[in-house]
Formats: structure tokens, sequence, C-alpha cells
């Protein structure tokens, strides 16, 4: 059966339709198609239950690239891995990367990914250059933000709703090695973490915070953690040799491993890691991608699978409202695995169901416990809507159509470019 | 270790020959492609022109060829030759169907058609090139066969025959060229997750990645191995199986 990395929910498909080549004409059905990648979004955003799926992986080929200029043209399938493993060592790089590399070009797309630079370099919407849109009709579509920006602000962040995305083409940026220079700094509260933040977003390309969500720091709130920025390195360090450890996780466990002791034990020696306040050379895999290196990592919740929660609160509420769901996520017991808080940039993305835009974004994960979850969720979600934040569609299985229509103002304006063959589970979820 | 520097694929739109190409293609290596189907061909030209930074298209050529048929192979071979010259290091046979058993059941010419495209057209093909190969004196000749060849089951015999009918050439040929110093290696995937398989439940740890396979068929031809089982797990799987009495084995639903 075929799931999203979380494994919520667990529907089944009419059909599951493999593309070969680009220009193959699309399955024609009653029922909906949806592109699927390599389905590492969380929840029902690349399923389409009692749909067909189309399945892109085969759809990974280059098609052009510029060695002056950094800008590629490949298929859509291409996965980020894929095209970095290409660009790296001729000095080119992806200019935003999600916190995962096996992720498809149409997926960032789709879903107008963003990274831990986005103050620096925005999602990833805003360094594609055009794409190829086939629709159901058979019609194919050259989309680029100048000579058709409503249809580029529709695909960009459109979920894979406006047909399927064959082709893209991305400026790349240059670097000098595949090395970085990064620092980390703990902090005891979030306080700290602004004042922290306000300072290293300015020098720093490349920034993220990992929170203890269950720990309190000296001063009795919840919110210490570890700061930690980056940027390209201009040199690679006299030992440059970099082997990926390849560890994977064999099987699921018959429950989660993920447990209220697991998690103080967890916090507890991730907060006590070693921190490096001057910045020293780290190679860009470990740093930008610090869980690819363990393979199917999501089995350690087990076969019931664990949701993610991941919002964006704007600037004014920001403060206030990420205190806020901190101590609701205290107050539950529930803590979080992987708690990432990120200051996004002051730019929204270039599509009108982006997700990124002005604020700061807080991701969490949690096992699957029923209604316990969903309570939590529920005060987590009060909190978001009255700051006039939203939830991340990639990485949602349950918001509701409420919170979803008062998070993307422009819901209205993008369902007039939707493939009338195309649907997702969370379309259909969010629109009814 | 042979160089692979200039290398023939045939059948190169499969997954695997595809993965192998690629690799190769980054490596810097000159190729000439054989697939029947343009449409799928020129697509994977350019990912490998852009993949080997040959933006001029002068390393990485190919044809069109329907390899099953016999009479096309001089002409691919001779094309093959003038567009990577008399300096061909390396041959990767790739082509092959997987037909369905069922329909082989109900039909001779079904099942006589599958043998001759998984089985006496690669041989053909051989003993056209093998001559060129034995006064070259070096090289080259990588054929991929089955683990389906080691024995007959009643699931999938028919494609077991042709690869095992195969695996057998390969075997004497490789007697043969061994005294002008040329390599034959036959390769012996388990279940890869390619669109040849695309009907079958794929879960499992038996099933390979198509890159993996690649990365295991380009060490063997590097290697000059004899057989090469790719995983190489499958050498154990096969070694059990055909220890397995044949009036045991008749019994087994396989």
């Amino acid at each position: 059966m075929t799931t999203s990395w979380n494994r919520i929910p667990r529907v089944a498909h009419a059909a599951e339709v493999t593309l070969n080549r680009r220009g193959q004409p699309l399955p024609g059905a009653s029922h909906p198609l949806l592109a699927y990648g390599l389905g590492r979004s969380y929840g029902d955003v690349c399923l389409n239950p009692g749909g067909s799926l189309l399945h892109t992986r085969d759809l990974d080929r280059f098609i052009a690239f510029d060695p002056d200029t950094g800008r590629i043209t490949a298929e859509a399938g291409l996965t980020l891995d894929d095209l970095l493993r290409f660009a790296v060592p001729r000095g080119w790089f992806v200019p935003v990367v999600p916190g995962t590399r096996f992720v498809t070009l149409g997926g960032a797309v789709a879903n107008d990914v963003h990274g831990k630079n986005h103050h620096h370099a925005g999602s990833f919407g805003e360094h594609v250059r055009a794409m190829t849109l086939r629709r159901s009709n058979g019609e194919c579509l050259e989309v680029t933000p100048d000579d058709t920006p409503d249809w580029f602000a529709a695909t960009v962040g459109g979920l894979g709703l406006t047909g399927l995305i064959e082709t893209v083409t991305l400026q790349l940026v240059p670097v000098r090695t595949p090395w970085m220079r990064a620092w980390s700094q703990r902090f005891d509260s979030l306080d700290e973490f602004w004042e922290l933040d306000a300072r290293a977003e300015r020098e720093w390309p490349y920034t993220v915070a990992w929170i203890d969500c269950l720990n309190p720091g000296p001063r009795g709130e919840v919110g210490r953690g570890i700061y930690s920025g980056a940027r390209h390195a201009t040199t690679a360090p006299a030992r440059s040799q970099y082997r990926e450890p390849r560890r994977a996780i064999p099987l699921d466990p018959p429950v989660s491993l993920v447990n209220r002791v697991t998690l103080r034990l967890f916090n507890q020696l991730y907060y006590r890691q070693s921190v490096h306040p001057t910045a020293r050379a780290v190679h860009h895999l470990p740093w930008l991608f610090p869980l690819d290196a363990i393979r199917h990592w999501n089995r350690i919740y087990g076969y019931k699978g664990f949701y993610q929660y991941q919002c964006v609160l704007p600037p004014h509420a920001q403060k206030d409202g990420m205190q806020a769901l901190l101590d609701g996520v205290a107050a539950s017991g529930q803590g979080s695995f992987l708690a990432v808080l990120k200051r996004f940039g002051d730019r929204a993305g270039p599509g009108m169901l982006s997700f990124p835009r002005p604020g700061a974004t807080l991701a969490l994960d949690f096992p699957e416990r029923g209604n316990e979850t969903e309570h939590l969720f529920r005060r987590l979600d009060h909190i978001v809507q009255e700051a006039g934040g939203a939830l991340y569609p990639a990485k949602d299985a349950r918001m509701s159509p409420d919170l979803f229509r008062s998070g993307f103002p422009r819901w209205e304006e993008f369902a007039s470019f939707v493939d009338p063959e195309f649907s997702s589970g969370f379309w259909r979820r969010v629109t009814k | 270790m042979n160089r692979l520097q200039s290398v023939v694929i045939l059948g190169a739109t499969s997954a695997i020959a595809t993965a192998v190409a690629r690799e190769l293609a980054e490596h810097g290596a000159r190729l000439f492609l054989v697939a029947r189907d343009g449409e799928r061909l020129e697509p994977l030209l350019q990912d490998l022109r852009v993949r080997g930074d040959d933006a001029s298209a002068t390393r990485i050529l190919g044809t069109t060829a329907d390899l099953a048929d016999v009479d096309a192979h001089a002409d691919v071979w001779t094309q093959a030759q003038e567009a990577l010259g008399d300096n061909i290091d390396a041959v990767l046979l790739a082509w092959g169907t997987l037909p369905d058993q069922d329909a082989c059941n109900a039909s001779v010419a079904t099942t006589l058609e599958a043998i001759h495209v998984n089985g006496t057209s690669a041989i053909a093909f051989l003993a056209h090139i093998a001559p060129d190969f034995e006064q070259r004196g070096r090289g080259v000749i990588a054929a991929i066969g089955s683990v389906a060849g080691d024995r007959g089951r009643q699931s999938n015999y028919v494609y077991g025959t042709a690869k095992g009918m195969l695996a057998t050439y390969l075997q004497g040929l490789r007697n043969r060229l061994f005294f002008s110093s040329v390599d034959v290696v036959t390769i012996k995937p388990g279940f890869v997750r390619t669109p040849m398989t695309e009907g079958f439940n794929r879960a499992g740890a038996l099933w390979a990645e198509p890159e993996t396979v690649a990365r295991g068929i380009v060490k063997a031809m590097r290697r000059g191995r004899d057989v090469a089982y790719l995983p190489w797990i499958w050498w154990g799987i096969m070694t059990v199986i055909r220890l397995i009495p044949e009036y045991l084995f008749k019994r087994l639903k396989l």
C-alpha cells in the first residue's frame, strides 16, 4: 500500500501507474489523478484515496545544463539527491533544500518547499525559471514566472493539482566546495532564541534551532534548545574526505519507540551534545540533512505512524504564539522528538498556496495516540488560528477546512487553476 | 582491471541498462546505445550527455534497432564500431522481456517468441561479435541473464529456459575467448524493481534497486568476473535451490 512518510492515512488507490517518459498521455479514467514522487510529504497531500496515483520516479532524466550559468532543466521525478550529486562536483548547489534530499523536483515545486536559508534565499519556487505542465486534456503548458505568471503562481505550491509537472528549470547557485562553516550554541529560553536569531540571521545564510519541548530551562519555562548557523565554505578543510554513514532502521517495531521515557532521555542527551560556538568545517550532507543518514527513520514510530505539526505564525504574533504552542505541548506531556524553530525571511512565497511567509515556523513530530493527539492538535490549532497563522499542507493529515481557508486566503483563486481531472485526499478534505 | 571507456549497451532503455549507462557516463565514458523505441532513447541520450558533460554530443551516441530482429545485428555492430572506433572496451547485452508464463502455456508461438527475444537473439548477437573480440584480443562481453535460468520452475520456466540457454552459451564463449584474453561476464540479477516487474508485490528485503544492480554490473565488468549474482545474496539462494533434489523440487509450488 502506498503511503506518505508518516503513514497516516492508510488508504487504497484505484490504480497506480508508473510514468516512463515525458509526453506520455495521462491515463483517462473515471477517477481523479495525482502525481506521486518519493512520498516524503506527511499526510494526504500526496495521496488520492479511491483515485489514481501517477508514479513519477522514472521521470528522472536530465535535459540540459549550462555550466556557465548554472541553469538546469530536468524531468520532475529527478531527486534533489541526484541533482546535488550532479551539481556539487561542478561547483553548483541547489538554492533551497528541505530537511531531506530524498524529494523530487516536482514535489519541491508542488509544495514550494523551504530550507534553513529562507531568510536568505526564499522558497524553492523563487528559483524556478520554467516548468512544463501536462494537463489532463492533453495540453502541455510552458509555465514561466514572466510569461504565464498566473499559472506559475498556481503551480508553485499548487500541491500537484494544476496538472502533471513534467519538467523543471532551476537556477542553481555557485559554491566552491561541498563543505560548510557551521557553529552552534545553547539557549535557555525562547527570549534568548529571538536575540540570538536577530544577531545570527544577518551573518549566516542558513539558521535553525532545535527546541527541547519537554524540559524547562533554568527560568522555568519551556524553550531551551540549540541554535545553529552555517554558510557554504570557500575552501575545503585539509582532511576533506567525507563518507556518509549508512544506517537504517531495519524493520517496523510493533509499538512506537518514541514514548515519554525515550523522549525525555533523547532530549536530555541532545541538549547536552557538544556545541561549537566558533565556526568549524562540516560537510553539507550531515548539516543540511541530518535525518537522511538513517534510512527509514519513520519506522521508529511503529506501524501506526506519526503526525507532523508544522505551523507558521506572523511576525506580530510569533513570540507569544511560539511560547503558547510550546507551553501547550509541554502541558500535554506529549513532547516532540523533533521540534524545529526557524524564522522565515520577510518575503511571501511566489505561489498562491505557498506556506513560507514572514514570521516564524515551528515543526513538531508526535506518535499517533488517537484522541489524546487530536486533543492536543485542537489546542495548537486554536493558538495558530488566533495568531493569524497557517499549517503546512505538505505536513498535514487533519487540519479543518476552516483553518486551511484562514491560512490560505487565495485558495479560491487557486481553485480555478486546478485541473478538472486532478485531486488529492488533502484537497477534497479541506475544500469540502 | 578492464577499461570501460568505450562501451556499447544494447537494450539501453531497460532500467538496469539505463543505470549502468548513467554510471559509465558520469565517469566520462564514450557510449553507444541501442534501443528499440526512439521516443525513449532520445531523452536517455540527452540525460547521459548532461551527466557526462558531453554538450556537443560527440561521446554519447546511439541508434534505434529491434534487437530481436537478428538481421539487424550486423548493421548495429557496424554503426557501433563507426561511432566508437575500433577501441570498443565492452559490450553489454541487456534487452529482453518478461513473458507471461500462462500465456506461454497457452501458445507455442508465444513460447518460442519469448525464447527468441531472451535467448536465441542474444546468442545470435554474441556469435556475430565474438570473432571481432577474438581477433582484437581484449575487451569484455557481458550479458544480463537471470537467476531464473538456474532452475526451471513452473511459474516462469520459459523465461528461465531462454536465460539458462544464454548462460550456457556464455559459459562456452568464456572458455573459447579465454585464450584471446577476452572476458565474458554472465550477470544474474535477482528481483529488481523495474518496469519489467511492475505487477509484482515488490515488498521485502530481496528486491533490489536498478542502481544497486548496475553498480554490481560495472564492477563485475571491470574485474572480468565470470558469473556475477546481483546482489550477491542470490548466489547463496540459488545454490540452495539448485541443490534441492528433483523428486522434491517438482512437488514445490515455486
